[in-house]
């Protein structure tokens, strides 16, 4: 382009945009998931409502280069309401040719695809298995606006004088390619340069130098020929109130340290780290203010026993893990049936069997968390629609949990864990006190009996240190009221059946189920967990152009809501799409006779609302 | 304000649940002893907890009145640390078996004492599996003839204070179910001790492993095979006190005839608070017949305790930043707000 069609910076054009969706990809040393997740809080900050994917490798460091190493981080923010991460990409950001190979079939055509080409002249090539160079291949490119940016030249140039090593300066690519990514969409820089500024707090020459990178990537937006427009999507008209982003983990720490607080009591947390779930731990290890207790454990074996401990003092214990150390617990969580202690454990599933996906998503353990244990072992199940859910099924799982004396599971998932969305801070009046009782006299006039039910079949929580209420818990089938060992044959089908019937009177606490859209008609889809977005944006889609489907989704899997059976004989097709080979639709067919029909991916990602569109339209 | 403690007694400690153990095992003997030490703690019986695994030995808290735990197979320890995690107030006992503790448990025993929480672990060591009618156990000798070995054991056996001193554990001691008197006294110096307390006690399972440790509990054997260890003293044993343990230039130890130019000042003198672990490692090591096996106290040092530590962590958040709020943790990082 001849130097005169640089347009000077004031000229270049605006144009408005509801929705965007884009993805920033690169090695796994790139530091894609921190860009993405700063443009994540600048979009969420300006008022975007968004959702975000991350998607990163198992691998801390995969072979730099290689498409195993790929890591990506897409993230969807907009006017409007937003469900998913979105299905394609509207701008790619790729980091090298590994990250161009494997994420250029997501890219919409007429999509921005900006490039570091500085890693298109190297080794990186033959690592991502190019013969030639994809950048020269005119067939490939031409349904894009491609931009190649010199990246690595461009931040070396602007970092240049601080006196780091040029291996620190390329470290300061993704803030580059941040900062030209935030001059594309009109981004206010400010929350990432406050966020660096405090994290770099004890290295002041790197905040420095990826302030200046950030600065360069804005910087050369405005003054390249290659960009003549930017965009702007204007906030969301989200329902008043104050805001504040969040994952899934963040909120169920959140929760828990929420419930413990309306319990009036002590929170204690015992987890051993594992994908996806860690991040629990390390956000109540942060919280030991609120009077959080953490403990890591030698294993999973070890802290759900610990839990187990916990709960038997007369305190809230929680645990979590995802479903390798889910495994591990079994036996531990059935002594806390048997024993009838409250505690909840978080599985954040994750693709199985064995080590399976460590950081990929799947509705992995439904009939784990359902029937994973030995014996006749039932327990409620609670599982979040989306991140910010994540705060208030933490506190219903902890009230389900001490108001029923259970143990209880909660499922969240990868894409639940790691997904980001806005949330609205609620108000302390908008949280419900969870109501302890710990007796502190007889219950009868034989003294105290541990197994002496209420009218719900509850047994009395008796807090360790009370004087007079001396008793032994253990894993040993027991007799009703007494507590005392027991094998009697006909006490042990007594107290199976109370277990269980105690569990289903769970049914009576939780709300009714709600059907989104239809609500009869020709098709039911019912969902739970962090399929929540995708199939409530398909069915809202098929609904506004006239169908007769009906969505209801499942934040309580066991016991079912009492009006289930009902709402479902409302409809002629039950369609139940799952991430798994079909593990709801199971149980609903068991628990109603009912032909519902699974709908299944089991590829580590979820599902694209165009994809559940389709499977919705081919079976009306 | 002084509150009068009720004065308690054994019997108060006695639950009202029918003991279920054969008749002459060594488990009645460790009760019984146990329930007279609880009283003269001056501890309040609601703030006793006796947890256990899985095995006959861990039948034991349903015949003690206290608040008390038969858990699963291992796990104990495990257990008791969520209990001291959330109420250090707490007395917490331990009961576990050879199996229990060192195998299916091992990893839960070695980590409870390496953090040193405020733990009192009994170990019955009877050397075989009792509730499951008599396999073999970690701590069986080789060559062991049992319902799962019938040609003999080959798995080489080891020793439970070995253990717990490679677990870096700060009170180790070793005690004998009958002896009734040296067992209490063992109880009551573990009661007392700060941090994690590990006690093996040979116990005689009557029914398959009789004798196994008759040796060392018999009246008129026992005098030439075991060594009672006393801080500061040196290493004298024999029926008539005239046998020592010296080391030798090889750090080894030998048994040594006093009398004959050999003193007791040549002898090893015990050291509990050694800084170093190697002495209680070497007494550990000593084994019968080649040896006379220590009893006694190997081992009691002071070190940071983990349920302490862990309550001073929140107290110094609180001290920190205040008290937990809500509204503030809500509203941390970047906020925004739409009208
Ligand atoms: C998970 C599990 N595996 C196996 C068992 C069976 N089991 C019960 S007690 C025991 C061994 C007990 O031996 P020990 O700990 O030495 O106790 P003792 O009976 O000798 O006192 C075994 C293998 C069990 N209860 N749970
Ligand atoms: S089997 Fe052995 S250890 Fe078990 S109760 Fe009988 S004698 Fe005691
Ligand atoms: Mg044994």
């Amino acid at each position: 382009m001849a130097a005169t069609d640089v347009a000077p910076a004031n000229e270049k054009r605006t144009e408005e945009r509801d929705t965007i969706v884009i993805r920033f990809c690169g090695d796994s040393g790139d530091g894609m998931q921190l860009a993405g997740s700063q443009m994540t809080n600048v979009s969420a900050v300006f008022g975007n409502d968004v959702s975000t994917l991350p998607d990163f490798p198992a691998e801390i460091r995969a072979p730099a280069g290689s498409l195993a190493g790929v890591s990506g981080f897409q993230l969807h923010f907009s006017s409007n309401d937003v469900f998913t991460p979105g299905d394609e990409v509207d701008t790619l950001i790729a980091m090298n040719p590994a990250a161009l190979k494997t994420n250029i079939a997501d890219l919409k055509r007429g999509g921005t695809l900006i490039v570091n080409q500085d890693s298109f002249a190297s080794g990186d090539l033959k690592k991502a298995g190019y013969e030639s160079n994809p950048l020269d291949d005119e067939d490939l490119l031409a349904p894009f606006d491609v931009h190649k940016v010199e990246m690595t030249r461009l931040t070396r140039d602007a970092v240049d004088g601080l006196g780091l090593s040029p291996r620190e300066a390329d470290r300061c690519k993704n803030f580059f390619a941040l900062g030209l990514v935030y001059w594309l969409y009109e981004r206010d820089a400010t929350p990432t340069r406050n966020w660096v500024s405090e994290k770099f707090s004890k290295k002041p020459e790197i905040a420095e130098a990826n302030l200046k990178a950030l600065q360069g990537g804005q910087n050369f937006g405005l003054s390249t020929e290659s960009f003549r427009v930017h965009f702007r999507v204007p906030p969301a008209k989200l329902a008043p109130g104050k805001y504040r982003k969040i994952t899934g983990n963040e909120a169920l720490a959140f929760g828990f340290t929420a419930a413990a607080k309306m319990a009036d009591r002590s929170l204690f947390y015992a987890g051993y780290p594992i994908t996806p779930a860690s991040d629990i731990l390390h956000e109540l290890s942060r919280l030991k203010h609120f009077g959080v207790r953490t403990f890591q454990a030698e294993d999973e074996i070890a802290a759900m026993s610990a839990a187990v401990g916990a709960a038997f003092t007369g305190e809230l214990a929680i645990t979590a893990s995802s479903g390798p150390g889910i495994c591990l617990k079994g036996e531990a969580m059935g002594l806390g049936v048997m024993t009838e202690l409250p505690m909840v454990i978080v599985d954040v599933q994750r693709g199985g069997p064995s080590t399976g996906l460590p950081t990929k998503t799947e509705q992995s353990d439904l009939m784990l968390a359902m029937f994973g244990r030995n014996g006749e072992s039932p327990l409620p199940i609670v599982a979040p629609a989306t991140p910010g859910d994540c705060f208030w099924i933490a506190q219903e799982a902890m009230r389900i949990a001490v108001e029923f004396m259970t143990p209880v599971m909660l499922l969240s998932d990868g894409y639940i864990a790691n997904g980001a969305e806005p949330w609205r801070v609620p108000s302390l009046d908008d949280l419900k006190p969870i109501q302890v009782d710990h007796p502190t006299e007889f219950n009868s006039e034989d003294g105290f009996l541990p197994y002496l039910r209420d009218e719900r079949l509850v047994r009395p929580w008796a807090k360790v240190g009370t004087p007079g209420l001396m008793h032994r818990l253990g894993g040993l089938e027991k007799s009703d009221v007494t507590g005392n060992v027991d094998y009697d044959p006909n006490n042990h089908e007594h107290m199976s059946k109370v277990r269980a019937q105690k569990v289903a009177n769970v049914a009576a606490s939780i709300p009714e189920q709600e059907v989104f859209g239809a609500q009869d008609g020709e098709m039911l889809v019912i969902s739970w967990g962090g399929t929540y977005g995708a199939v409530r944006q398909a069915v809202k889609t098929l609904t506004e152009d006239g169908c007769s489907v009906g969505h209801a989704h499942l934040r309580y899997l066991n016991p079912f809501p009492s009006n289930l059976g009902e709402l479902i004989t409302r409809f002629q097709t039950i369609l139940v799409p799952e991430l798994n080979l079909g593990q709801l639709v199971r149980l609903l067919r068991s628990a109603f006779l009912v032909d519902a029909q699974g709908y299944n991916k089991i590829q580590g990602k979820p599902f694209r609302v165009s994809e559940l569109i389709e499977a919705i339209q081919s079976r009306l | 304000m002084t509150t009068e403690l009720p004065v308690l007694t054994a019997k108060d400690f006695a639950s009202d649940q029918e003991l279920r153990w054969c008749p002459r095992c060594g488990d009645y003997s460790i009760l019984a002893q146990f329930k007279k030490v609880l009283p003269t703690l001056g501890i309040p019986q609601e703030n006793f907890v006796v947890v256990s695994g899985i095995g006959c030995s861990s039948r034991f808290p349903y015949y003690v009145d206290t608040y008390g735990f038969h858990s699963i197979h291992g796990r104990a320890p495990a257990i008791a640390s969520g209990v001291k995690g959330v109420r250090p107030d707490l007395q917490v006992w331990v009961i576990t078996g050879d199996g229990d503790g060192l195998s299916i448990g091992g990893n839960h025993l070695m980590h409870a004492i390496r953090r040193n929480v405020n733990l009192k672990i009994i170990l019955f060591n009877n050397q075989i599996y009792g509730l499951t009618k008599g396999q073999y156990s970690p701590t069986s000798p080789l060559g062991k003839r049992t319902k799962s070995t019938p040609q003999g054991s080959i798995d080489n056996p080891l020793s439970p204070l070995s253990v717990a001193i490679g677990s870096e554990a700060t009170f180790v001691a070793r005690s004998v179910d009958v002896d009734t008197r040296h067992l209490t006294s063992i109880l009551e110096r573990a009661a007392h001790h700060n941090g994690t307390a590990f006690i093996e006690v040979y116990q005689d399972c009557n029914v398959f492993n009789s004798g196994a440790f008759y040796y060392a509990s018999k009246k008129g054997v026992k005098e030439d095979n075991v060594v009672y260890l006393e801080h500061g003293k040196p290493l004298i044993y024999g029926a008539d006190r005239d046998k020592g343990i010296r080391v030798n230039e090889g750090n080894r130890p030998e048994v040594v005839e006093l009398g004959s130019g050999i003193s007791e000042d040549d002898l090893l003198f015990h050291d509990e608070q050694a800084d170093e672990p190697s002495l209680a490692f070497l007494l550990a090591r000593m084994r019968h017949p080649e040896f006379p096996e220590p009893m006694g106290v190997f081992r009691s040092v002071q070190r940071p305790v983990y349920d302490i530590a862990l309550d001073e962590q929140v107290s110094e958040a609180i001290e920190r930043k205040g008290p937990g709020n809500l509204d503030e943790l809500f509203n941390s990082g970047d906020t925004w707000t739409v009208e």
